[in-house]
């Protein structure tokens, strides 16, 4: 894995342009927090990049007039978003972080029945068994009595998996990169991490279809 | 929204008492205290007394408990036994178990984090400020916990689920830009807290995990009397609202997403006639209403019949033909929020000459000068008013300028705080502004462009800037911009004496500029400036005043981080972060934002681990901070006295507080420390 590309640094997305200057005033000079969050201004000043760089060393009371610069004018993100036209402010949502994908690593987690969502961040745990005991703390906290803690089996256990397909108990389910659904404790942990976009927690019954899949899955690895 | 008015005991929390009664009641007391305490039998009375009044007569009304706290052990035991509210301006200058060890009785928590410039992609985005500490120390030591106010704080759902289920009787939730959670999370407090009275979530950003948030309140007639989702980025089920604000007969306020149309509005008028305050949604038809064919509804006869509402906000996507539906309402109203909607003068003209009683105005600069004259024209009684850019970029046209600010400083003069955003200005306007409005307490003027000199003159904005500190003598908060020297800084610290928050950005010459603030302005508890000439020198000139403030911001200035090293040395209570900064051999002096603040539990545990900062810094990096004592000195009493002249008879004085409680624990542990003495 190349760790350098998932380094957090303050260089320009292009990287490599990032020029450092030795002068104290960073007008022009802003990076880093502008790409994460406001993708309006990373554009404007990636393509102004290099000319920023130059023109502010000498003269920190006369910055260039026509470089965006960050957090300038002082008006919140919140507002900037909210005037964009909402039909076309998919982008700017996501990019302030007020739609749907919300919080980098988190995976929403939903239970049949339940009246709400939560998340987790998978990265938090380090097995099958760490996310099975989260998940049923979490989960037990709804308020519908039928779904109180004897509801939740310690269904994370992988040699489990088939024995829960034929009980009315719930089993847990995952949707992949690929938007396929399948059973969880299918494959490594490692890799579960990183193609899980989204937990559900489905009644047994229902899971009857992901079976063959799992069971293909497993062929293949053995 | 407004801006807090904490004086600067901001470790000290602060409920709203009286000014008279502290100040008549305590000589008595006092008295009483010394017969019934032995600690402070020893005590000459004259003694006590003479530091009572010395402590006494700079403290406003708001911080009476806090100097009724340091009277003595009993008097300190006591107020923190009732004290009910608890006001922490910096949730990071202590930690969640001082609150609680020290104040029993809590009730209501109002706690803010992140520094303003947040707001404006200034800080890491995990920085910090996260709630989680605070509610699982409270979760235990406050079950009978009321209300939660928190700005700029991480909030996750588990929180907001720890909330839920920890206190029983929670009834308020405040919300201001705030993140980390989602509509799960409120859906939680929905459902669990049965007493709930107050939901606001105001300009905080909300994740849509797609629940139903508004069907998981109960049942049954509801406590509500405030619930503001104007924030929240997803569609509502429209129906449980209805039948949420049908069952909730005590709901005054109803601020609406964007979500709720205007024919929902209307019927959700016409179920709720009592609303005092509302935020309107997106005042806009869906595309499939079919409103062509059938009779449309009487927009106005729903807004006639509520004849409470004095606070109009929403307008979130403004289908203008539909404005004049609100006539009916504008003769009440007090607070008026266009501030999304992109309004026309010709538009905006007819509404405001009706709203004779406005004290609050929030409005796109989109109304251009001309609207602005009409407001002059109409409300006299305005007192707040805040023009924002329709198209916030540094180079974009500015429909507004001196012009609107001019009559609007002839025409209300009652005028109390004012944000404008424009791109030009003159120094004249502000100096009638200076001469027109004297309640001024609130002056921030965002001139877009920067380093932009008065328009007309050609000269800098000293002058203007400066016969606002000189002639708005009620003035606590100031913004500059636009191109200034030292000058303007000069009549800040001559003149400034009761300013409280500065924000500075690209202006000044020189480290003179911020001497003359820091030497100058006595009651100075938030500075934030960026991309502004200071340095070093700048920074050392200050710190005899560090500790007598809430943060300090400088970003992209002229600091180095040796001289930061030293300030952190210097002051062991105070957190130095020095945040953003290079690996960079050729930058690793340089120091990109540095913000400080004092504290009371030291650096904090919970800072970004990625190398942001970096190792050496003299700050949260550095775990154990051994250089760094913790020599803890009764910061209450400091802070009184460093900003003051010296006391006549030397350090009598501190002997003569020793006795008090707070102190002796200071003193116990810098003695266990291997400090010999205790003074400052």
């Amino acid at each position: 894995m190349n760790l350098k590309e998932t380094e957090l640094s303050l260089g320009l997305p292009g990287g490599a342009q990032a020029v450092e200057t030795p002068t104290k005033s960073s007008v022009g000079n802003k990076r880093g927090f502008s790409e994460t969050v406001d993708l309006k201004f990373s554009l404007h000043s990636n393509k102004q990049g290099p000319v920023e760089e130059k023109i502010l060393l000498k003269d920190p009371a006369k910055p260039p007039t026509k470089a965006q610069v960050v957090g300038w004018p002082p008006v919140r993100n919140y507002r900037k978003n909210v005037m964009a036209q909402p039909k076309s402010s998919e982008g700017e949502e996501a990019s302030s972080g007020g739609g749907g994908g919300g919080i980098v690593g988190f995976v929403k987690v939903s239970m049949d029945g339940a009246p709400y969502l939560r998340k987790v961040d998978l990265k938090m745990y380090k097995s099958y068994k760490d996310l099975s005991d989260a998940l049923t703390k979490m989960l037990s906290s709804f308020t519908m009595g039928s779904y109180g803690a004897q509801g939740m089996i310690n269904f994370m256990n992988e040699s489990k998996v088939m024995d829960l397909l034929n009980s009315s108990e719930y089993v847990p389910s995952y949707e992949d990169k690929d938007g396929d659904w399948m059973l969880v404790g299918d494959v490594p942990w490692p890799m579960f991490i990183e193609s899980c976009k989204r937990l559900r927690i489905m009644k047994g019954s229902e899971a009857i279809g992901l079976a063959p899949r799992a069971m293909e899955k497993c062929k293949n690895r053995s | 929204m407004s801006e807090d008015e904490s004086p600067p005991l901001d470790l000290r929390p602060e409920p709203p008492c009286s000014s008279s009664s502290a100040v008549d009641s305590t000589p008595n007391k006092s008295r009483n205290c010394i017969s019934s305490s032995t600690a402070s039998q020893t005590f000459p009375d004259h003694v006590l007394e003479n530091v009572l009044e010395n402590v006494l007569q700079f403290l406003d009304s708001r911080c009476d408990r806090n100097a009724a706290s340091l009277v003595c052990k009993l008097w300190w035991k006591v107020e923190a036994l009732t004290r009910s509210e608890v006001f922490i301006g910096n949730c990071y200058a202590l930690s969640p178990a001082r609150l609680t060890q020290r104040f029993k009785r809590v009730k209501s928590l109002v706690l803010k984090g992140k520094p303003r410039f947040a707001d404006f992609n200034l800080m890491p985005p995990d920085w910090g400020a996260n709630f989680a500490p605070w509610v699982s120390t409270m979760a235990k030591a406050y079950p009978w916990l009321e209300k939660v106010d928190l700005k700029r704080i991480f909030v996750t759902d588990d929180d907001l689920a720890l909330v839920a289920e920890s206190f029983p009787g929670f009834k308020e939730l405040i919300l201001v830009c705030c993140e980390g959670f989602g509509t799960s999370g409120i859906a939680i407090v929905a459902n669990k807290c049965r007493k709930l009275k107050v939901l606001d979530l105001i300009e905080s950003e909300v994740t849509d995990d797609e629940v139903d948030w508004i069907s998981c309140f109960p049942e049954d007639v509801t406590c509500l009397e405030s619930l503001a989702f104007d924030c929240v980025e997803a569609p509502i089920n429209f129906k449980a609202l209805e039948g949420l604000v049908g069952r909730s007969p005590f709901l005054k306020k109803l601020r609406l997403n964007r979500f709720v149309s205007l024919e929902e509005l209307h019927r959700l008028l016409l179920g709720a006639p009592q609303l005092t305050s509302l935020g309107t949604g997106s005042f806009s038809h869906d595309n499939e209403a079919h409103h062509q064919s059938e009779q449309e509804p009487d927009y106005a006869a729903a807004f006639l019949a509520c004849k409470s509402v004095v606070c109009l906000s929403g307008f979130r996507e403004l289908m203008p033909e539909y404005l004049p539906a609100i006539f009916p309402v504008c003769a009440n109203l007090t607070s008026l929020n266009f501030s999304y909607a992109n309004i026309s003068p010709d538009m905006f003209k007819p509404i405001i000459h009706k709203c004779h009683k406005l004290q609050v105005f929030w409005a796109l600069d989109s109304i251009c000068d001309e609207g602005l004259q009409a407001v002059a024209a109409t409300c006299k009684e305005l007192r707040e008013l805040r023009i924002f850019p329709f198209d916030p970029r540094e180079d974009s046209e500015g429909p507004v300028s001196e012009l609107g600010l001019q009559a609007i400083s002839e025409g209300c003069r009652k005028l109390e705080s004012i944000l404008y955003f424009c791109q030009r200005m003159t120094n004249a306007a502000v100096i009638a502004m200076s001469e027109n409005c004297p309640e001024l307490t609130v002056f921030r003027l965002c001139i877009m462009g920067r380093h932009r000199p008065d328009h007309v003159t050609g000269k800098p904005m000293d002058e203007g800037f400066g016969a606002i500190v000189k002639n708005c003598k009620k003035l606590t908060r100031l913004a500059v911009s636009g191109l200034l020297t030292d000058q303007a800084f000069r009549y800040m610290g001559e003149y400034g004496k009761l300013i409280r928050t500065l924000s500075v950005a690209f202006a000044g010459d020189s480290d003179m500029a911020l001497r003359h603030v820091l030497e100058g302005c006595p009651r100075l508890q938030k500075l934030e400036i960026r991309d502004s000439p200071f340095g070093d020198v700048a920074l050392r000139s200050g710190m005899h005043r560090y500790y007598n403030m809430r943060f300090v911001w400088m970003s992209a200035c002229s600091l180095s981080k040796g001289c930061c090293k030293d300030v952190a040395r210097a002051m062991p209570n105070l957190v130095v972060e020095v945040i953003g900064s290079d690996d960079d051999d050729d930058n690793r002096d340089y120091v990109e934002t540095l913000y400080m603040y004092r504290s009371l539990d030291g650096p904090r545990k919970d800072a970004p681990k990625f190398p942001l900062l970096r190792e050496k810094a003299p700050c949260i990096s550095d775990r154990s901070c051994s250089e760094v004592e913790q020599a803890w000195v009764c910061l209450q009493y400091q802070r009184r006295y460093s900003s003051l002249e010296p006391l006549r008879g030397g350090t009598g004085g501190v002997k003569a507080i020793s006795n008090y409680g707070l102190v002796l624990e200071g003193m116990r542990r810098a003695k266990a420390r291997g400090f010999s003495d205790v003074s400052h």
